[in-house]
């Protein structure tokens, strides 16, 4: 599925390469194919093309998985106007490659400094910015009330008591945890929540960055708080994808999930609702340290061999407006970055509100905070240390390696 | 006047010797353009360390990024790589089975019953849908929950076993949905090939008392060797590209444990977490030096078998 989907991606990459932009026209190539998103970026363009009556938008939307492998063809080949892409180390390569523009004057102009405050750091390399941020959303355990009250217990208030309720769903037969990590990506949740709770946020961001080594004590000893709960995973996570572990918690065979807030809509087409569904902070490990959270950013970028830069910046300013966020996030059912912009009212994205509002520090997510060599070697390892923790010298010991050659 | 002339004498006297290379210049032209010279670039790529971004272009690439055979020591000592290579070998020695049992196939529907054309479409089936479907239909009779050979495993054995997600199975699940449409196509290479056996053997060797496996073995087999040949061929071959359905199935998973050096490749340089073209271009380089042992003999088979002939 997912290679024909690159197929597909890679196809079409070559095909936009024919389409050329006129004067008051600006080519915008993004990943929005799902229903939500694709209403969300029409509205969007409307928007736009009402506010600024002189440019017009041709919208090339790509399918999700084959949109990573297009990207580097087409802003390489034949730049779009505006590209879709994703904030932090994510966009290392394309920055430092000179891909991207420069777009440290929209944040200027428009005091963006001020209002995207919370993404700023994640859209800065060498004391630039490179996109403007347009949404956002929480990550956490999402849980079945059901079963919780099936097993007779009650939400955990810290890491030991998440353990020891584990215990309990055991014993009635109930998946404590759940994850389906065939696309890998799912462990890695697990893993920056339990690293960031186990050493913090500064800890984690220096052993993504390179600055720690992956053979650390202190790296080892996450993965031992790990280990209390991998017999209560479910079994086989390897072989399912994630939409089918949510299937298991809406069935209720599971308990907990760590996901991400786009999930809701999966667990709600599964039977669940804002009754039985339950959605918490990931239980603080190690007391007293400050409680970072995951929220991946989406942004838009400015290709450096873009044709209409001038309305390509207009774009990104609209973009970035309180307005705009407001209308779009809605659509989304995710949350505005932009501080003055008003959040919905669906209790999940208040409760993500909330989360990150009150949070010490944002990360953006495994694959998107360590480069993607790293990214990828690393969600192997979580996925086998799952299954078999006893691995876990080996893994370092592979990670490390892979380390010492992506990093160097 | 006089020049043309010259050369209408020149095209006359040259004609023989130049029509073959006139005919075979757009043949060779496409293979040098869209096979030769791309082997020569990936394994000019193959001895820089290149994201494929920076520099944008192959020519552009400096002795800033060169580092010799680098990636290729760096293949040496890499894990992922042995892996790939020890499952490489698992689908060629297993991807075999395919020429006996698609014989086997083959010899069993060579015969005349009414609706036989039937069943031989049927058994042809696999080999015409794509190796996606067969990888879909095959992750689903896998799959835990569901998959209709994981209920029959846990209804004898009582443990969930879910193939796909061990990493001592999932390579032999893989082979065993690849074997399935290898098997249709081994099966209509030798359906095809006893059509052309010649009656008037069979027979004086029936009357010389020859039957079952003497017949086969001593009077079909020798009859079916083209086919077996071939069959060989395709299947070798088809063993070494092994991508799709190690894409479709597992993705290389679970933790790398189904690789195989296409795949591995593939997520080098290609795949959404890949940058590493220098990389890729030497895993390239090994499956293509791998594979060329295998197709120079039998190119040289087949030579030798012409000038028998």
């Amino acid at each position: 599925m997912k290679y024909m989907k690159t197929l597909a991606g890679l196809a079409l990459g070559l095909a936009l390469s024919a389409s050329t932009a006129m004067a008051g026209e600006i080519v915008l190539n993004s990943d929005q194919t799902d229903p939500a998103p694709k209403k969300a970026m029409e509205e969007l363009i409307a928007g736009f093309e009402k506010a600024n009556p002189d440019v017009k938008v041709k919208w090339n939307n790509i399918d999700h998985e084959g949109y990573k492998a297009a990207i580097r063809n087409f802003l390489t080949a034949d730049a779009p106007d505006v590209a879709a892409w994703y904030a932090g180390n994510r966009m290392a390569p394309f920055v430092k490659a000179g891909l991207f523009e420069d777009v440290s004057d929209v944040w200027k102009d428009n005091g963006l400094d001020e209002q995207l405050k919370s993404a700023a750091a994640s859209m800065t390399i060498d004391g630039k910015k490179w996109g403007v941020p347009y949404t956002y959303y929480q990550w956490g355990i999402y849980y079945n009330k059901d079963v919780y009250k099936k097993a007779g217990v009650s939400e955990p208030k810290n890491w030991a008591e998440f353990v020891a309720n584990c215990e309990k769903f055991k014993a009635a037969g109930i998946d404590c945890l759940t994850t389906g990590t065939k696309a890998l990506w799912p462990g890695a949740g697990i893993f920056d929540y339990i690293d960031m709770r186990t050493n913090g946020y500064e800890f984690h961001m220096d052993l993504t960055a390179g600055k720690v080594k992956w053979t650390d004590p202190k790296v080892k000893a996450a993965f031992a708080e790990w280990a209390k709960i991998t017999p209560y995973i479910s079994a086989n996570a390897a072989a399912i994808d994630w939409q089918d572990a949510a299937a298991l918690l809406s069935q209720g065979k599971a308990a907990n999930y760590v996901m991400g807030n786009f999930a809701v809509d999966t667990f709600k087409k599964g039977g669940m609702t804002n009754d039985n569904l339950g959605f918490m902070l990931f239980p603080e490990i190690t007391a007293g340290i400050p409680r970072a959270e995951e929220a991946p950013t989406d942004t838009f970028h400015i290709p450096s061999g873009a044709k209409n830069k001038a309305d390509a910046k207009k774009f990104l300013a609209y973009l970035a407006s309180a307005d705009a966020q407001t209308a779009m996030n809605k659509t989304l059912g995710q949350l505005p970055v932009n501080n003055k912009a008003t959040v919905g009212d669906d209790p999940f994205i208040q409760a993500g509100f909330k989360e990150l509002s009150s949070a010490y520090a944002l990360a953006q997510f495994f694959d998107r905070d360590a480069p993607a060599d790293m990214a990828k070697a690393g969600m192997e390892g979580f996925q086998e240390f799952m299954a078999k923790p006893e691995n876990i010298d080996a893994i370092l010991a592979r990670l490390q390696k892979v380390a010492d050659k992506v990093y160097k | 006047m006089a020049q043309q002339a010259v050369h209408n004498s020149f095209w006359k006297t040259n004609q023989k010797a130049l029509a073959p290379w006139l005919f075979l210049a757009p043949g060779m032209i496409m293979f040098l353009v869209y096979v030769i010279f791309p082997i020569i670039e990936s394994i000019y790529i193959s001895f820089f360390n290149w994201d494929g971004l920076a520099p944008a272009h192959i020519s552009q690439l400096t002795s800033k990024e060169y580092v010799g055979l680098g990636n290729y020591r760096d293949l040496l000592d890499d894990d992922s790589f042995y892996t790939s290579l020890w499952n490489n070998l698992k689908w060629l020695v297993l991807y075999m089975l395919a020429v006996p049992i698609g014989l086997f196939v083959a010899l069993f529907l060579n015969q005349k019953v009414p609706g036989i054309r039937l069943y031989k479409s049927l058994f042809f089936f696999p080999f015409v849908i794509s190796q996606v479907v067969v990888g879909l239909l095959f992750s689903w009779f896998y799959a835990p929950g569901f998959g209709p050979l994981y209920a029959i495993i846990k209804s004898i054995t009582g443990s969930e076993t879910a193939i796909l997600a061990s990493d001592t199975m999932a390579t032999y699940g893989i082979i065993l949905a690849g074997l399935w449409p290898q098997t249709a196509y081994c099966m209509i290479l030798y359906l095809t090939g006893l059509n052309n056996i010649n009656p008037e053997q069979v027979e004086a060797a029936r009357m010389d008392g020859a039957r079952g496996l003497t017949l086969l073995w001593n009077i079909i087999l020798p009859q079916l060797r083209p086919a077996t040949f071939i069959a060989i061929v395709v299947t070798v071959i088809g063993s070494l590209r092994s991508f799709d359905l190690v894409s479709i199935m597992t993705g290389g998973g679970p933790y790398g444990s189904t690789r195989v050096l296409s795949y591995f490749m593939f997520e080098q340089a290609l795949s959404e977490y890949g940058t590493a073209m220098g990389y890729g271009a030497a895993i390239a380089f090994v499956l293509f030096a791998i594979m060329m042992i295998f197709i120079s003999f039998f190119i040289y088979r087949m030579l030798q078998q012409e000038r028998n002939s």
